[in-house]
């Protein structure tokens, strides 16, 4: 049996890897998949976790947080979509009109 | 066999009310010929009076369903009422708003409510996964509302920016989430509890649980240094929906902070004690520090929200009876003071046109006196001067961190409520002192503007309710406890 550190380490990777996304891309796409990833690195922990602690708890709120995510998309693809009608670009950096 | 847990949808009641009249107005939304939307706005007021008069039934009993889920205590009923007044106040304010905008549509009362609906479901939830649902069902309607006056370019800059910070706070809440369930074996606050007050969890998934909690909610309630999106995204929403977000989110961001601190890691009160101390000492200074500079009247009341969650972190800080209670009277008056605030910019607003610039209200005095009258009590009351609600508020957090044995942290606050006095000040000067430019603009006209005015005179009510009689409210906050085990 794969020891529980591995899927913890493997979920904290992910996850880093996922806010790195967020930090370092442009692209709103981009951006917003990589906050995907994090979810799901939270998802892999919550599983793992639940194997270890014999709970059925943690894989049940895998899918709270799947349903979730799906509502996420939904708003933030239109969001994006009406970005991109308004705008011509889905660039981060472009959207730049409120400063102070 | 599975035993299906006994379900006491008494204790869930003000929820199932907003959230059925939300699903009503949706419906109603699509039988209503477009001019007849403002019936929109009197059944959502009707649905969440009603939640309201439902709560009141449940004051005083204090038991939990779905498994303990839900709780239901005088803390989450208190910050219940809060939450449904400012959905209220936000109603009225939003008839006149909207119709001047062209922004008629039926959703956005649907939207309000199932907003109210989240963060009713974060100060009643006993269970972080809850706590979470909670979280999204309150920011996804946000997102979409931020938006609202599309295809307004900042409206929409606006909610990319509120989506994508937000999306990426919920990250961060819930790897916390996930590492406070590895580290104690269970998500639900009591049981978090007891599990640490035993000493038999992992330390180290603990408090990195909690920081990433923490930084989740920070950015939710705005603390420094998560707040960047703050000032960005009140600026760019439509105006009602700044004054929602401003109370709403914050009240429904500090209950769930004052459950999951003061319940579920209380144990380990000592760990997060000097992070939160920290962090209400920095996002004071810089929200206080970064409003003086500011030039449009959003960015400024921004930074000033800012700013208050710092004296609410205080409050947080300071724990046990007196903290709590002295956070949730505080909520409320921060509520009035700030959806006031926000209602005199709506009414200042002429058709289309908004006045944001702080110089546009040079002379306001002079064309619009009750107004401007209006607007200096909440700039007095926002800054804490006696007799407004403001001062009586800050004195109570003040009090509750002195007693609690952190007096500089007070301290600190006192010196920045009078850094803070000359921002507010400045716009009263601005209305009082200054000769008006250009040629008076016209008073709100139509449907929205009786609700406008009740709108206001509700606020005005409660800022100088509170501030001149104190005792009753704050009698009924300090019975709103939270019950630990």
């Amino acid at each position: 049996m794969i020891p529980l550190s591995h899927f913890m380490i493997l979920s904290a990777v992910l996850f880093t890897i996922g806010v790195l996304g967020v930090v370092l891309r442009r692209n709103a796409i981009m951006i917003f998949m990589s906050v995907e990833l994090m979810l799901n690195a939270v998802n892999l922990a919550f599983v793992a976790l639940a194997r270890s602690l014999h709970t059925l708890d943690g894989q049940v709120f895998v899918f709270f947080v799947m349903t979730v995510a799906a509502a996420e998309v939904a708003i933030g693809l239109a969001l994006i979509v009406v970005l991109f009608r308004t705008k011509g670009t889905i660039d981060v950096d472009e959207v730049n009109l409120l400063k102070g | 066999m599975i035993t299906i847990p006994p379900v006491h949808l008494a204790v869930v009641a003000p929820l199932l009310v907003v959230g059925v009249t939300a699903l009503v107005v949706m419906l109603c939304d699509l039988v209503l010929p477009a001019n007849e939307r403002t019936w929109l706005a009197y059944l959502s007021l009707f649905g969440l009076i009603g939640a309201m008069l439902i709560g009141t039934q449940l004051w005083g009993r204090q038991t939990s369903t779905f498994s303990g889920m839900f709780l239901l205590d005088n803390f989450g009923l208190a910050l219940t009422f809060i939450f449904l007044t400012v959905a209220v106040i936000t109603v009225l304010l939003s008839v006149a708003y909207t119709s001047d905008r062209g922004l008629v549509r039926g959703e956005f009362y649907a939207l309000i409510l199932f907003a109210v609906m989240g963060m009713m479901i974060m100060a009643t939830a006993g269970d972080l996964i809850v706590v979470f649902l909670g979280i999204e069902l309150l920011s996804l309607p946000l997102y979409v509302l931020s938006g609202f006056a599309r295809p307004a370019r900042d409206s929409i800059e606006a909610a990319l920016k509120y989506f994508l910070l937000g999306a990426f706070a919920s990250g961060f809440l819930l790897y916390g989430i996930v590492l406070i369930f590895g580290a104690t074996g269970s998500t639900n606050l009591l049981q978090i509890a007891s599990v640490l007050t035993k000493g038999a969890h992992n330390s180290v998934m603990l408090y990195a649980g909690i920081a990433l909690l923490l930084v989740g909610l920070g950015f939710k309630v705005s603390v420094v240094p998560f707040h960047q999106w703050t000032p960005d995204v009140y600026e760019g929403a439509p105006t009602a929906v700044t004054a929602f977000m401003v109370a709403g989110t914050k009240a429904a961001g500090f209950a769930v902070l004052l459950r999951i601190l003061l319940v579920a890691v209380l144990p380990v009160r000592d760990v997060w004690l000097p992070a939160i101390a920290i962090l209400a000492v920095v996002t004071m200074t810089v929200g206080n520090v970064t409003a003086i500079a500011q030039q449009n009247i959003k960015r400024m009341l921004a930074y000033s929200s800012i700013a208050h969650a710092g004296y609410i972190l205080v409050a947080v800080a300071a724990g046990g009876a007196a903290g709590t209670s002295s956070a949730i009277f505080y909520l409320l008056i921060y509520a009035f003071m700030n959806l006031g605030a926000f209602a005199v910019v709506i009414a200042a607003s002429r058709g289309g046109e908004e006045r944001l610039a702080i110089r546009d209200y040079a002379g306001l005095a002079r064309q619009r006196p009750v107004l401007a009258a209006i607007m200096a009590i909440f700039m007095l009351s926002l800054a804490g001067f006696p007799p407004t609600a403001g001062f009586v508020g800050k004195l109570t957090i003040f009090q509750a961190a002195v007693q609690n044995g952190l007096t500089w942290l007070a301290v600190i606050a006192v010196l920045n409520s009078v850094v803070s006095v000359f921002y507010y000040a400045r716009v009263i000067v601005f209305m009082y002192m200054r000769e008006p430019e250009g040629e008076p603009w016209p008073a709100v006209a139509g449907d929205g503007r009786r609700m406008l005015a009740l709108a206001l005179g509700i606020c005005v009510a409660g800022v100088l309710l509170l501030g001149i009689l104190p005792t009753p409210a704050y009698q009924a906050a300090q019975t709103a406890l939270l019950n630990i085990l």
